[in-house]
């Protein structure tokens, strides 16, 4: 590291005075510059910048295969798994509810089990296989669930169903879908606001008594 | 949320040693306290995820104990054929917490280490002893439904959220636990503590030291086991008072008895004195009534939740009656 003693720290304005779009974009700009210079990042403290580059450098890397498809990411273990997917992969089929593991909207199949993104770290799941509900259809070809969803008239807003069809589909896989009773205690986890809970319930019956392949 | 630090350990020492530091917490499912730190109720600097550690087989020995690890997923413990055979009533415990998402994740450890569902503590501009030692408690005078009816004290009136504990209180289960200092034994009912002067601390772990696993020894509760869970809504939601009831039966005669409540203390409350009482009664609706009376003895309620010193008793009694097989 001595030898990089000679690098020259670009400029910066570490005053806050000015909190200008601009100035964000200059500071951004000039973040992405010390990331890729690691000798100027040690003289960073002395900037009073260290909080933002440690920001900049405390990016893990993690690998996820997101519906068959492997992505090497770089995020923040702050990061949710639900934020990577619909912030970082486009992938906004799964949504955000309450974001606190109480409504599970943002339900996934995590390794084949049926888990809440809002509350599993990205960095977490690297390494696994991640299915959500972009990944049930093929092609054109809906998922059995999901047809029966449409058939059933399982929504009313449609914002839960994401979650509720990518739980209902892990409930019968865990053989949890022998009755009425049963298919609504292992689908507590699901919230519908409107209310659709008997369709769901009959169109999770359908599939299951339809003996598809879920 | 506070940004972290994250990393891994490998091996049950290195995790030991990472969270002596202030600031580290350990971090298996997440589900609680990745909840809180959106709140900004907890703010680590730095997560040691355990996750790598073998510590989640189910197991059986000769004599017939149970031993479970710590990162067993609350899922897959109560789906084991295992624990479904020789202890159902955990079973039926699991089953009734949270959902079928979050069993998925959740660990046996991190059940044990859940924080108090008090909205008081969750709410950072509410005082509360438990979060911030020496702001006072929100819930006492304030709307106080959820709260205990045994063992608070005029620093905190909160309740361990718990299904699992109440059983595993219940079943006489041992923690173990390991730190610099090796490893320890502590006995389920001793784990989480009563809030007293220290409302901060929900159980009796040392600085440093990690839970490895659970065991239960062998019994003959088997047949005879009962959860009952009564909440606002028939599932996915924290008890207002839970029972978990254990008897074995001879003839029609009780010649062991094991009693928790959930949902009412800073703690898994164990039914010590109901449980004597039982012992050689006939297991009748009549003999869990006198069990309830005396289970409620020193009973306390608050403004809004005196309808506990009715529910718990007849959750009580109801469960005994699931248990004996009257009902």
């Amino acid at each position: 590291m001595e030898d990089e003693k000679d690098y020259a720290l670009p400029e910066f304005d570490t005053g806050e005075k000015d909190n200008s779009r601009r100035n964000f974009l200059k500071q951004s700009t000039l973040l992405t510059a010390i990331a890729l210079t690691p000798g100027t990042a040690i003289k960073a403290a002395d900037m009073r910048v260290d909080e933002k580059i440690a920001e900049a450098f405390e990016k893990m890397p993690v690998k996820l295969e997101v519906n068959g498809v492997a992505h090497n990411l770089s995020v923040e273990p702050r990061a949710t798994l639900l934020d990577i997917l619909r912030e970082q992969l486009d992938l906004t089929g799964t949504k955000k509810g309450c974001d606190h593991g109480q409504c599970g909207a943002c339900t996934v199949h995590v390794d084949g089990h049926r888990v809440n993104s809002c509350l599993t770290l990205g960095v977490m799941a690297s390494g696994k296989k991640i299915t959500t509900i972009e990944g049930l259809a093929k092609g054109d070809e809906l998922h059995p669930m999901q047809e029966a969803f449409l058939k059933h008239d399982g929504f009313q807003c449609g914002y839960c169903t994401p979650g509720q069809i990518m739980s209902a589909v892990a409930c019968i896989r865990e053989g949890h879908a022998n009755s009425e009773m049963e298919i609504r205690e292992y689908m507590s986890g699901n919230i519908c606001r409107c209310g659709a809970y008997p369709n769901i319930v009959n169109a999770i019956q359908e599939v299951k008594e339809g003996g598809h392949a879920v | 949320m506070k940004a972290f630090q994250y990393t891994r350990a490998t091996t049950q020492q290195s995790a030991i040693d990472a969270i002596a530091k202030p600031g580290t917490k350990i971090i298996a499912g997440g589900t609680n306290l990745i909840d809180l730190m959106k709140r900004g109720v907890i703010a680590p600097d730095k997560l040691v995820d355990i996750n790598q550690l073998p510590l989640n087989s189910i197991s059986v020995n000769k004599l017939g104990h149970l031993h479970i690890g710590a990162l067993a997923l609350n899922s897959a413990v109560a789906e084991a054929n295992l624990v479904k055979d020789l202890q159902p009533l955990l079973a039926m415990a699991l089953n009734a917490g949270a959902s079928p998402q979050l069993r998925n994740m959740a660990t046996v450890g991190g059940n044990m280490m859940q924080r108090t569902r008090c909205a008081y503590f969750y709410d950072t501009t509410m005082p509360c002893n438990k979060r911030e030692p020496g702001s006072g408690c929100g819930a006492i005078g304030g709307y106080n439904r959820m709260h205990a009816i045994f063992g608070a004290s005029d620093k905190c009136i909160a309740v361990h959220p718990s299904d699992m504990c109440v059983a595993l209180a219940a079943l006489d289960a041992t923690v173990t636990v390991s730190g610099r200092k090796g490893q320890r034994l502590i006995p389920f009912t001793e784990f989480h503590r009563l809030p007293g002067e220290h409302p901060e601390m929900d159980n009796t772990l040392a600085a440093g030291e990690l839970i490895t696993g659970i065991s239960i020894p062998n019994n003959n509760f088997a047949k005879n086991s009962y959860y009952l869970k009564i909440r606002d809504r028939q599932s996915y939601a924290f008890a207002l008072t839970s029972v978990a009831a254990a008897l074995e039966i001879s003839n029609g005669t009780i010649k062991q008895s094991r009693l928790a409540m959930g949902g009412v203390a800073h703690k898994p409350w164990r039914l010590f004195d109901a449980e004597k009482a039982l012992i050689g009664k006939p297991a009748t609706e009549e003999s869990f009534k006198q069990a309830a009376e005396i289970a409620m003895q020193g009973a306390k309620a608050y403004e809004y939740n005196k309808f506990k010193l009715k529910l718990a008793p007849a959750t009580l009694v109801e469960a005994l009656k699931h248990a004996a097989g009257l009902v």
